[in-house]
């Protein structure tokens, strides 16, 4: 063990002090690494401890994550990271919990805890590394994946309407709700401590390419000839403009519709970001590619208490009107004696 | 206002040793009601009592129906009992279905009340009843009374300006007065109830229904004499009445105390397991935590979460959650974390009987998961001793940092008899250490007499590391695929389990020749049957489990020294099989698989039996 991890007092923590001792089974080429590798970054400039640090994964190529970074982890059983995680929150609010999961993971088999998790609004970070599909099963169609999908369990296609993830959140009630990319460093960075910023369940979606399985899946957005065409980076309060400044997004009624800027409409004919608006995030969160541009960074941000706050809050008033007395307890309310 | 008295009968009074009152009716009547209060005079009175709760799993079947039926048994003494009785000499039946499903079970000779207005065409409808069983002849072994219950308890409500329904619903008081009458019992505990439970006009007339039924019975001549139950010679001490999902409650608390751990219990609520879910949720104040999760799943693995972070993590549920926690309780295994996984259990398969008790979870305990997954299993086998079997799951538990499962029974979660209350001072501590120091940490380094690995709280500096359910390096907990390493493992997590210190089984009876071995809640029931046995001259023992896994070290040896060795279960035979399989002895199976417990007196007969079969040379 690295005496640095003691007190916290003795000096910054860098990237390279959350990474452990394991070998990293990933594919080469795997987007899970600049993920891992960004989120090293961020619990060092974060300032976070190596020992309040606790990542909770399911099962899946993305759930071996707590084993490469080098602080308190549980690589959990499939789908049950959620679960796993509120147990761990509730029981020691002072931690900071992470929630490391796939689309398989946490929208399939998991799918109802997550579903619970968020509208209770356990205060974590949920990383959801979306590639669309089952990697460590090597190949089958996963929640995410487009109708029509061709995969090891769907050679005459999928014929599964897919989940959008942010959306899925958003009707769960959650209280954060953010998207980026695997390969996009400093937005993703930002994401991720806005994530731990908010208190409350944070629900972070990140496309990312499974290079075996699912090579190429979010291509279309992010091939850097097309990137600001097809993506919108939102920032709260300002105008909704994409595609070099050329095109913005206006509401027609209650349906969002693209317009060119110049030629008499500017900016402020956009409609403007509000972190806090709830109908605008189920906008945004449904707006895809190629209709629409892809809205990415945070969709909605909007603090309610905490559900382990409350918990605990109910704990302690009970507890601060004196400790149970255990022998009055067990005496109960009627008695008698033999003697 | 209403004075009550302290009824002193004004007739004879017979003295009697033990009596097995049964009451019944629709399960919108008000029976538990009625059942519980009398038991709890009867147990301030000072009488050993059992009793045995029994209604439907609907909230309210169709009124009338023998769906409908909910009844409620009490055995009370003036000796030690053991269990509800096999057979009641008093029914109290509030309709003709709740006549027809009792009825056979009524002592010939027995007293019979029934609620006469109730039966009538339409009644006898709903219960599938052709001819008025009060005039066919059919009751003429039992001494009948018949009472308007519901007419007079309307009487001496008049004037309180309550609807038909509320009027009704005062009958079961009426009742009770009767009973109290019948028995010699003081009021004031009843009395006192309905004054706290209930505002006026409601307080009012349930209270002098009450005394109303109490004064009818003094009156009428119904009866032609009062019985009394003596108080009961128990050992000395403080007493209260419990039911075994109350004691269960309480020893999860009282372990939690004693290991100095804060309890997290992860629920899910299903039937009959809920009410520790209900009771438990009461008890902040002793820094209890209760987490109603999403299902079963989330119930056992925010618990293992809890546990993880250094709290005592208990979840529990009955046989069908059970099924649905077992890959978690893998989980708990392989990581080593201590857990009290409570299984409440009922009749299954599947859904099977919500409400019935059952005993068919002991192989689904024992290796009802993937992989080679043992665990500690302790069983409870008295209302009251569901106390110390929890306490006892909790030392097991954080003491070896394993999983341990405690069987209970839905006879036992709902059944209550006297407690002896202990003595909080004079409970042993249950040590448990968080390990701190960083100094040649090895997540799975351990404990050489307890082969426990150290227990280490997250928010611990230094001694940061992962755990999960991939098989894990012996030493260092990396993940690991090590053919060498994970049989290490397997056998590891075996001597661990068998590491587990318990008491040797325990003879109780005549060495020798017929043991009858059992485990769980049938103890009361082999107990009692054991006595008749040996009244009636034959030779016999009794040997009861409460660690069934692992099972005590001189097992095998008590086994060998009788010749016959037989086992009952409430399931089709499945201790028997282990029995059979570990020691390779020829046990035979008693089985019943009813939803219900085993009667003395089938039990006896079982004992005649195969004590006749032991072949006489042998003698």
């Amino acid at each position: 063990m690295d005496a640095t991890s003691n007190g916290g007092a003795a000096r910054a923590l860098t990237k390279k002090d959350f990474m452990s001792d394991q070998v990293i089974r990933w594919c080469p080429g795997c987007g899970d690494y600049a993920i891992l590798s960004q989120a090293q970054t961020v619990f060092a400039e974060l300032g976070i401890k190596r020992e309040e640090l606790c990542i909770v994964s399911g099962i899946g190529c993305s759930s071996r994550f707590p084993y490469y970074v080098n602080s308190y982890g549980f690589h959990t059983i499939h789908g049950r990271a959620a679960a796993l995680a509120t147990g761990v929150k509730v029981a020691n609010p002072a931690l900071s919990v992470w929630v490391v999961t796939g689309d398989g993971d946490a929208l399939s088999i998991g799918g109802n805890h997550t579903a619970h998790m968020l509208r209770r609004n356990v205060d974590l970070q949920v990383l959801l590394f979306n590639n669309k599909i089952y990697g460590l099963t090597k190949g089958q169609y996963s929640p995410t994946s487009e109708i029509g999908k061709k995969t090891k369990s769907t050679p005459y296609g999928s014929v599964d309407h897919p989940f959008m993830p942010a959306a899925f959140a958003l009707g769960c009630d959650a209280s954060f709700v953010a998207r980026t990319v695997d390969i996009l460093t400093k937005e993703q960075r930002d994401v991720m401590k806005a994530a731990y910023a908010h208190k409350g369940s944070s629900f972070v979606e990140i496309y990312q390419n499974c290079n075996i399985f699912n090579d190429g899946a979010w291509d279309a957005l992010i091939e850097k000839a097309v990137r600001s065409e097809r993506m919108m980076f939102l920032e709260h309060g300002a105008p909704m403009v994409f595609g070099g400044g050329k095109k913005g997004i206006r509401l027609n009624g209650l349906k969002p519709e693209i317009i060119e800027l110049g030629d008499g409409l500017g900016p402020d004919d956009c409609l403007k970001h509000d972190e806090t608006d709830s109908t605008l995030a189920i906008l945004l969160a449904r707006m895809d590619y190629p209709e629409f541009p892809v809205p990415m960074g945070v969709l909605y941000r909007k603090e309610r208490p905490t559900y382990d706050a409350l918990i605990n809050e109910q704990l302690d008033t009970a507890k601060a009107k004196g400790a149970g007395d255990l022998q009055k307890l067990l005496l109960g309310g009627e008695t008698w004696k033999i003697d | 206002m209403l004075t009550t008295s302290t009824p002193t009968s004004s007739r004879p009074v017979q003295v009697k040793e033990s009596v097995v009152i049964r009451f019944a009716g629709d399960s919108g009547d008000g029976m538990q009601v009625l059942g519980s209060q009398f038991t709890n005079t009867t147990a301030m009175y000072g009488n050993d009592l059992a009793t045995f709760p029994d209604f439907p799993a609907e909230i309210r079947a169709p009124a009338g129906t023998l769906a409908g039926v909910s009844g409620f048994q009490l055995h009370f003494s003036s000796l030690d009992i053991f269990t509800p009785g096999d057979t009641p000499e008093v029914l109290i039946a509030m309709n003709p279905a709740a006549l027809k499903v009792n009825i056979a079970d009524l002592k010939p000779g027995g007293l019979l009340i029934v609620n006469a207005e109730k039966f009538v065409a339409r009644e006898f409808e709903k219960a599938g009843i052709t001819v008025n069983p009060l005039e066919d002849g059919s009751l003429d072994a039992y001494k009948l009374v018949q009472l308007d219950l519901g007419r007079l308890a309307k009487e001496a409500v008049s004037g309180l300006g309550l609807g038909t329904k509320e009027v009704d619903r005062c009958k079961n008081f009426f009742a009770l007065g009767i009973t109290y009458w019948l028995y010699n019992r003081p009021m004031d505990g009843t009395v006192r109830w309905i004054e706290a439970k209930f505002k006026d006009p409601y307080r009012e007339a349930n209270l002098r229904a009450l005394q109303a039924g109490f004064n009818l019975a003094e009156t009428m001549e119904l009866f032609g004499e009062s019985y009394s139950v003596p108080k009961a010679k128990l050992a000395p001490g403080t007493y209260r009445n419990i039911l075994g999902n109350q004691a269960t409650s309480l020893g999860l608390v009282a372990g939690a105390q004693l290991a100095g751990l804060p309890l997290f219990l992860g629920s899910y609520p299903i039937t009959p397991a809920s009410d520790i879910l209900h009771q438990l949720s009461a008890y902040k104040s002793f820094n209890v935590t209760t987490f109603q999760a999403e299902d079963e799943i989330a119930a056992i693995v925010s618990a293992i979460g809890a546990a993880y972070t250094g709290a005592l993590g208990v979840t529990t549920t009955s046989g069908p959650g059970m099924a649905l926690k077992t890959e978690a309780m893998g989980l708990a295994i392989m990581t080593e974390l201590p857990l009290v996984i409570i299984n409440v259990q009922r009749g299954g398969p599947s859904t099977g009987l919500p409400t019935k008790t059952e005993q068919a979870d002991l192989l689904q305990a024992l290796y009802g998961r993937n992989g080679e997954a043992p665990l500690a299993i302790v069983a409870a086998c008295t209302p009251a001793d569901c106390f110390g079997a929890a306490v006892e799951a909790v030392r097991i538990a954080v003491t070896h940092m394993v999983p341990t499962i405690l069987l209970t029974d839905g006879y036992l979660a709902n059944g209550s008899e006297p407690w002896a209350v202990p003595n909080v001072a004079d409970l042993p501590k249950i040590p448990v250490q968080f390990r701190t120091d960083p100094d040649g940490f090895q997540p799975y380094a351990r404990n050489p007499d307890t082969l426990a690995r150290a227990w280490v709280k997250p928010g611990t500096p230094g001694l940061e590391h992962r755990i999960g359910g991939i098989e894990k390096d012996a030493l260092t907990g990396a993940v690991s695929y090590d053919a060498e390493n994970h049989q290490t493992m397997c056998l590891t997590r075996a001597a661990k389990i068998a590491a587990i210190k318990v008491p040797d089984l325990v003879v109780e009876g005549d060495e020798g020749e017929l043991l009858v071995v059992g485990w769980g809640s049938t103890y009361g029931a082999i107990h009692t049957a054991i006595e008749a046995a040996r009244g009636q001259g034959i030779r016999v023992a009794q040997a009861h489990f409460r660690h069934l896994n692992p099972m005590p070290a001189n097992t095998e040896a008590v086994l060998r020294r009788f010749k016959r060795v037989i086992v009952p279960e409430m399931n089709l035979g499945q201790l028997v099989k282990v029995l059979r399989s570990e020691y390779l002895i020829d046990c035979k199976p008693i089985t019943k698989i009813k939803g219900q417990a085993f009667k003395v007196s089938e039990l006896l007969a079982a004992i005649v039996e195969h004590s006749a079969a032991i072949p006489s040379q042998e003698h």
